[in-house]
């Protein structure tokens, strides 16, 4: 069972570049046979902002053959757009996503080793979730 | 409430987001990220092309909040997109909505409102204008609306504790939350397409 990840931004740009710096800091395996980095940043006509329906096709992609999914957030509205997108999901499906309360690129960074590893959708949510005590400067 | 005065009130309420559109933006200017007017514009411009010729008032009200879910980055798009979806969600199936059934609806709007929030009244947000709104609507969606704008006027003491504003701290106060003017401005549009009926 692979746990995919989606980067949700309320940019396009910011979305592809966390999902490319991860990858690469996983040997470039952007999209391997264990898990998927989608990047789901801004809104169909180009614009800044978190699209719900974008967010439901990432995680019907990454849902696909009974796949679970951990959604990593930017900011504020990113995260009312994630729970509606949630709704749009049959029960089932909704079981296996999960949402880190963690900062985008350290949280994407940490659940990536785990997610890599084979390790379930709890484990790689904690992972993300330590991403908010990764330090920097020490 | 009937189709066509669902239809009439989607359209009211695109009208007069238009007629508001910088004045809603220029408060968002002042405590958010100065876009609530262009994206609901946007949005609601989008929900009338979008709106099917023909439907129940819950379709109708469904294909509003499809359209603005997917056509309005930001915080605004996803709360009233869940407002209009559960308050269609509520109404399915009838072809004539009773005041009970508005009101149930209205309920249910609020409900979704509150639940994707995480919000409660106090807090400078659209509920704000909801909360006293549908406290009023026993007495009729004009009382209702008129609820509303005094919900939305009494924002402006409040300090937000939600969104992009919360960031502001005390600088949030002694200006109205966005939200809560582009609420009121919906209960209005309400009560002038139910007024003649009602």
């Amino acid at each position: 069972m692979s746990v995919s990840l989606l980067i949700v931004s309320h940019s396009a740009k910011l979305a592809e570049g966390v999902a490319e710096l991860v990858a690469q800091m996983h040997g470039g395996q952007q999209d391997g046979a264990t898990f998927k980095l989608l990047p789901v940043g801004g809104m169909d006509d180009g614009g800044l902002g978190t699209s719900p329906t974008r967010i439901h096709a990432g995680l019907t992609e990454a849902l696909q053959g009974g796949g679970e999914a951990l959604i990593l957030m930017d900011l504020g509205s990113a995260y009312l757009s994630s729970t509606l997108a949630l709704e749009f999901l049959s029960e089932d499906e909704r079981l296996r996503v999960a949402l880190a309360e963690a900062p985008l690129v350290e949280g994407a960074f940490l659940a990536a080793f785990e997610a890599a590893s084979g390790a379930d959708l709890q484990r790689v949510q904690t992972a993300a979730q330590e991403g908010r005590d990764l330090k920097k400067i020490t | 409430m009937n189709s066509a005065q669902t239809r009439q009130f989607l359209q009211l309420y695109a009208g007069s987001i238009h007629a508001h559109a910088q004045q809603l933006t220029d408060l968002d200017a002042a405590i958010g990220d100065a876009d609530h007017g262009s994206n609901m514009e946007r949005g609601m411009t989008a929900v009338l092309a979008a709106l099917p010729e023909r439907g129940t008032p819950a379709e109708l009200l469904k294909s509003a909040a499809m359209t603005l879910i997917s056509k309005v980055g930001g915080a605004s798009g996803p709360l009233y997109g869940t407002a209009f979806l559960r308050a269609a969600t509520s109404a399915a199936g009838k072809e004539d909505l009773t005041p009970q059934d508005v009101a149930q609806a209205l309920q249910a709007g609020y409900q979704g409102l509150i639940e994707r929030g995480r919000a409660q009244p106090g807090d400078k947000t659209m509920l704000d204008a909801w909360e006293p709104a549908l406290h009023a609507l026993p007495q009729g969606v004009a009382a209702a609306a008129q609820a509303a704008r005094t919900g939305a006027e009494a924002t402006r003491t409040m300090l937000a504790r939600k969104g992009r504003a919360s960031y502001l701290g005390e600088r949030s106060i002694g200006h109205l939350d966005p939200g809560s003017v582009s609420s009121a401005l919906l209960f209005e549009a309400l009560a002038q397409a139910l007024e003649h009926n009602t």
